[in-house]
C-alpha cells in the first residue's frame, strides 16, 4: 500500500542529521598565548600587536571595568557560563609575515578558504567583493587595497589602522560602544586582537561591497574581533561580513564589537551572514554567540542591518541604531534560525533622538527542532524627536511542536507627534502549502525551502545578490529534514 | 491509463469513499458529478496523495503502476495534476519562481538540467496567450491575494506548463465569470489530446457545454451510482439528484 511513512519525530530526527558543512580544523602553525585573563595577558597582547600607548590605556581601562561587572542574564537563553580563565586570548596564525596581496595566502589558509566555498580569487575575480579575512583573531589578508586607496578609502585590519591611522581610531572608537557598555563589550575592549576597520572620505561612494570573512579555527580560543566602520558625510558603503567556525565539542566564545558611525548625509548598509558552529543533534559544543553591534546616524544619514543568522549555540545580539541625528533613518532585518538545541536571543534597538527620524524592523524567526527563538525590541523615542516614526513586523515560523518562539517588543515614546506601528505574527507551515507543492512534483524538503524563502523574501532582498543566494542555501542546509 | 479498484478511503474511522470503481483511458474527458459532500474532492485528493486521508484498501493503477505506493511529488512526476477546488497561498514565492522549482524538479527526474530562463519564459508568453492573463501575473505571488477567478486560472496555467498526463480539475469552473470560463475551457480543450485524459469535477452543465465528456460519473455517498454519456449530465440539469440517489440509498441501504 502506502509507502511507510515517517513520524514526526523521526523526521525531526533527521534535521539532526545534517552535519554542519564548515567544520573542519585547518593545520597550522600558530603563535598563542596561554589560557587566562589577567592585567599581564592584556598587555602581552598590546606588545604582541606593538600598540601604542593610548591603545594599551584604552585597553587596561576597559579590563578594569569589565573586573567590575556579572555576565548579564537577562536574556531568554539558558547556558553554562565560560571559564573565562579558560580561553586563550590571542591566537594568530604563522607566519604572520604581511601579505601585500591574497596570493601570497598560506596555502593551507587558502585550502580553508576554498572549503568554505569563498574562494577567494573567484571572488576577486567575479563579484568585485574586497575581502579581509579574519581567522582566529588575526586579519590575514586584505584585497582590493590598492584599487580602494586611489579614492581615499581605507580598508584594512583595525590592528594596521591603530598603526597607520591613529587619529581616526582615536577619535572613533568606543564613541558608540564604550567599553562600559555592557559586559562583552568590556571584555572585547579589553582583549580584541583584530578585526576590521573602514572609513569613507566625504562625498564617496564605495564601489564594491567590502567584506570580511570570520573564522575561529584554533581550540579553546575566544575570538573578539573589533570592527569600526566610518562613513564621511555624503559618503556610501555597503559592507558585508560571513562568519564559520569548525564542529568542536566544547563551546568557544565569540565577542564581538561593532560600531558604525554615518555623518551627516552617509549611508551604511550591513550585511552578516552568520553561521557559526551551532552544536551537535544533542546541544554539544556550538559557538556562544555574544555580540554587540551599534550604529550612530547623524543628520540626514541612514544605516540599514541586514542579518541571516543560522549558526551559534547561543545567540545574544541586537543591532541597534541612535538616530541623533533629524531626518535620520535606521533599518533592520533580520532571519533568525534556530535548529536542534539553538538558542537565540535577538533584535534590535531604535532609539530616536533627532526629529522626523524613521525606523523599520522587520524581523522574521523560523524555530525547528527543540530550539528556542527571541525577539528582542526595543523602539525608544526620547521628548526630542518629533514627528518620528517606527514600523516593526515579527514574524515566527515554526516547525514542529518541540520548538519555542517568544516575542519581546519594548516601546516607549516620549512625545505625541510620533508614530509606532508594530505587527506580529506566528506561523506554521501548513500541511495543504506542502501538499500544494509535493501535487506540483516539488518534493517536501524543496517546498520547505521553498516556502521559507519566501517567507524571508523582504530580509533576503536586502541583501547583495551573491550574498542573498549564499543566505538562501545555509537556510537550506540549517532546515533540512526539519518537516512537521 | 487509469484504473481505481474497490477504492475505500477516509479519515480516522469515517470512511469517506466506500469502495470506487473507475476506469480512464487515454484521450477520453470524464466528468464526475454529485451532491455536495459526496466525496469527489477526497477522491481527486486520494489520487494526488493527500496524506491527510488513509487508503484502507483498493489501488489506483495508473499506467499500470499503483500509484499508492508513490509519493505526491512522484505521482506530478508521473502526470498526475490535481487543479486545486481550493488553491492555496504560498507568500512570497512568485508565480513565475513557483513554476520554475516545479518544471526544474520535474526536469530532474527525467534526468535533465534546469530549463534556460529564456527557453522558459517563452513558453509562459504562450501559455498565458492562451488564457489571455494579463502580464502581471507571473510576478505576483502564488494565489496571494488572487481573487477566486484568478487562482482558478492559475491553476489551469500550471496545468498548461507542467503539460500531465491525466489532469483532475476540481470544480474549476467555480468562480470563474461567463468569458472566463469561454477562455479557461478553450484553453484546457487546447491541451487536450490522444495521449492524456482529463476528469472534470463540476456540479454544472454550462462547462460540460465547452469541455464535452465521454462519460459521465454521479458520485453519491462516497459511490459511483450511475455512469452514462454526455446525455446523463443533461438530465442531472434538469432533474437534479434524487431521481438517482434514492435507488442508491434504497440499495445500501442509506
Ligand atoms: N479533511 C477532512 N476532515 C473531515 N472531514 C472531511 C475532510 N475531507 C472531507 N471530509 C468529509 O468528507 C465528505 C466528502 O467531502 P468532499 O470534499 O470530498 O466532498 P465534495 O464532493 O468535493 O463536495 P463539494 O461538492 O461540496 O465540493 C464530506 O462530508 C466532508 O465533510
Ligand atoms: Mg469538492
Amino acid at each position: 500500500m502506502k509507502k511507510e511513512e515517517l513520524s514526526e519525530d523521526e523526521l525531526l530526527d533527521q534535521v539532526t542529521s545534517t552535519e554542519y558543512k564548515y567544520g573542519f580544523t585547518t593545520k597550522m602553525d600558530s603563535d598563542t598565548i596561554p589560557k587566562g585573563l589577567s592585567e599581564d595577558v592584556v598587555r602581552l597582547i598590546s606588545k604582541k600587536k606593538n600598540e601604542p600607548e593610548w591603545m594599551l590605556k584604552y585597553r587596561l581601562e576597559a579590563y578594569k571595568i569589565w573586573l567590575s561587572m556579572e555576565e548579564p542574564d537577562w536574556a531568554n537563553v539558558k547556558y553554562k557560563k565560560p571559564n573565562y580563565q579558560d580561553i586563550i586570548y590571542y591566537s594568530a596564525p604563522q607566519p604572520k609575515k604581511k601579505l601585500d596581496s591574497l596570493d601570497d595566502l598560506d596555502p593551507e589558509l587558502k585550502k580553508t578558504f576554498d572549503k568554505l566555498g569563498i574562494s577567494v580569487n573567484e571572488q576577486k575575480r567575479l563579484s568585485n567583493v574586497a575581502v579581509d579575512i579574519v581567522m582566529d583573531s588575526v586579519s590575514v589578508a586584505t584585497s582590493f587595497k590598492s584599487t580602494l586607496a586611489k579614492l581615499g578609502i581605507i580598508f584594512c585590519s583595525i590592528s594596521e589602522a591603530i598603526q597607520e591611522h591613529p587619529e581616526l581610531v582615536k577619535r572613533y572608537l568606543g564613541t558608540v560602544v564604550p567599553s562600559g557598555d555592557n559586559f562583552f563589550s568590556a571584555l572585547n575592549a579589553a582583549v580584541f586582537s583584530d578585526g576590521s576597520f573602514c572609513y569613507i572620505p566625504k562625498g564617496s561612494k564605495c564601489p564594491m561591497e567590502l567584506s570580511t570573512y570570520f573564522r575561529i579555527n584554533e581550540a579553546g580560543t575566544g575570538q573578539f574581533e573589533r570592527t569600526l566602520l566610518i562613513a564621511d558625510e555624503g559618503s556610501y558603503v555597503s559592507y558585508l561580513e560571513g562568519c564559520t567556525a569548525p564542529q568542536r565539542d566544547e563551546n568557544q566564545l565569540h565577542a564581538a564589537v561593532v560600531e558604525l558611525i554615518a555623518l551627516d548625509n552617509a549611508e551604511i548598509k550591513y550585511s552578516t551572514v552568520q553561521n557559526w558552529y551551532p552544536g551537535n543533534k544533542d546541544g554539544i559544543g556550538g559557538v556562544f554567540n555574544f555580540v554587540t553591534k551599534r550604529g550612530i546616524c547623524h543628520k540626514n544619514s541612514k544605516i540599514s542591518w541586514t542579518q541571516v543568522e543560522t549558526g551559534s549555540a547561543v545567540t545574544w545580539k541586537y543591532p541597534s541604531c541612535i538616530l541623533k541625528g533629524d531626518n535620520s533613518v535606521g533599518e533592520f532585518f533580520s532571519v533568525a534560525v534556530t535548529n536542534n538545541f539553538q538558542q537565540a536571543d535577538t533584535g534590535t534597538k531604535m532609539i530616536h533622538l533627532g526629529k522626523n527620524s524613521k525606523s523599520t524592523i522587520i524581523a522574521k524567526g523560523i524555530c525547528a527542532g527543540k530550539s528556542d527563538g527571541s525577539y528582542r525590541g526595543l523602539v525608544h523615542i526620547s521628548k526630542g524627536a518629533k514627528n518620528s516614526r517606527n514600523f516593526s513586523q515579527c514574524d515566527s515560523l515554526l516547525m514542529g511542536d518541540k520548538c519555542g518562539s517568544h516575542t519581546f517588543p519594548y516601546i516607549e515614546v516620549k512625545n505625541n507627534s510620533s508614530q509606532v506601528e508594530h505587527e506580529a505574527t506566528t506561523s506554521k507551515i501548513g500541511e495543504d502549502q506542502i501538499f500544494y507543492c509535493n501535487q506540483r512534483g516539488i518534493g517536501t524538503e524543496e517546498a520547505i525551502a521553498l516556502i521559507v524563502n519566501g517567507y524571508c523574501k523582504d530580509v533576503l532582498n536586502q541583501l547583495p545578490m551573491e550574498f542573498a543566494v549564499e543566505a538562501q542555501k545555509l537556510l537550506e542546509i540549517s532546515l533540512e529534514g526539519s518537516v512537521g | 491509463m487509469l484504473k481505481i479498484n474497490d477504492l475505500k478511503a477516509g479519515i480516522e474511522d469515517v470512511e469517506i469513499l466506500k469502495g470506487i470503481n473507475l476506469s480512464v483511458n487515454k484521450g477520453e474527458v470524464h466528468a464526475i458529478m454529485g451532491p455536495n459532500g459526496s466525496g469527489k474532492s477526497t477522491l481527486s485528493a486520494v489520487i494526488a496523495g493527500n496524506e491527510t486521508y488513509e487508503v484502507n484498501s483498493g489501488s489506483i493503477l495508473f499506467d499500470g503502476e499503483d500509484l499508492l505506493d508513490l509519493d505526491p511529488d512522484q505521482r506530478a512526476h508521473k502526470g498526475v495534476f490535481l487543479s486545486f477546488q481550493y488553491p492555496v497561498e504560498i507568500p512570497g514565492i512568485s508565480v513565475s519562481n513557483f513554476i520554475k522549482a516545479a518544471i526544474t524538479e520535474k526536469r530532474k527526474v527525467l534526468g535533465l538540467g534546469p530549463i534556460s530562463a529564456k527557453e522558459l519564459l517563452s513558453s509562459m508568453k504562450e501559455k498565458m496567450e492562451l488564457l489571455s492573463m494579463k502580464k502581471g501575473y507571473l510576478s505576483r505571488n502564488m494565489n496571494e491575494g488572487f481573487s477566486g477567478g484568478e487562482k482558478k486560472r492559475n491553476e489551469i496555467f500550471q496545468m498548461a506548463m507542467l503539460e500531465p498526463k491525466l489532469a483532475i480539475l476540481d470544480e474549476t469552473d467555480s468562480g470563474l465569470d461567463i468569458d472566463a470560463l469561454r477562455i479557461v475551457a478553450n484553453g484546457v480543450n487546447k491541451l487536450k489530446s490522444k495521449e492524456n485524459a482529463t476528469i472534470i469535477i463540476t456540479h454544472y452543465q454550462r462547462l460540460l457545454d465547452y469541455i464535452v465528456p465521454d462519460f459521465v460519473h454521479v458520485l453519491h455517498n462516497g459511490r459511483i451510482i450511475k455512469s452514462g454519456g454526455k446525455e446523463l449530465a443533461h438530465e442531472l440539469e434538469e432533474k437534479g439528484y434524487d431521481w438517482v440517489t434514492k435507488e442508491a440509498d434504497e440499495k445500501w441501504g442509506y
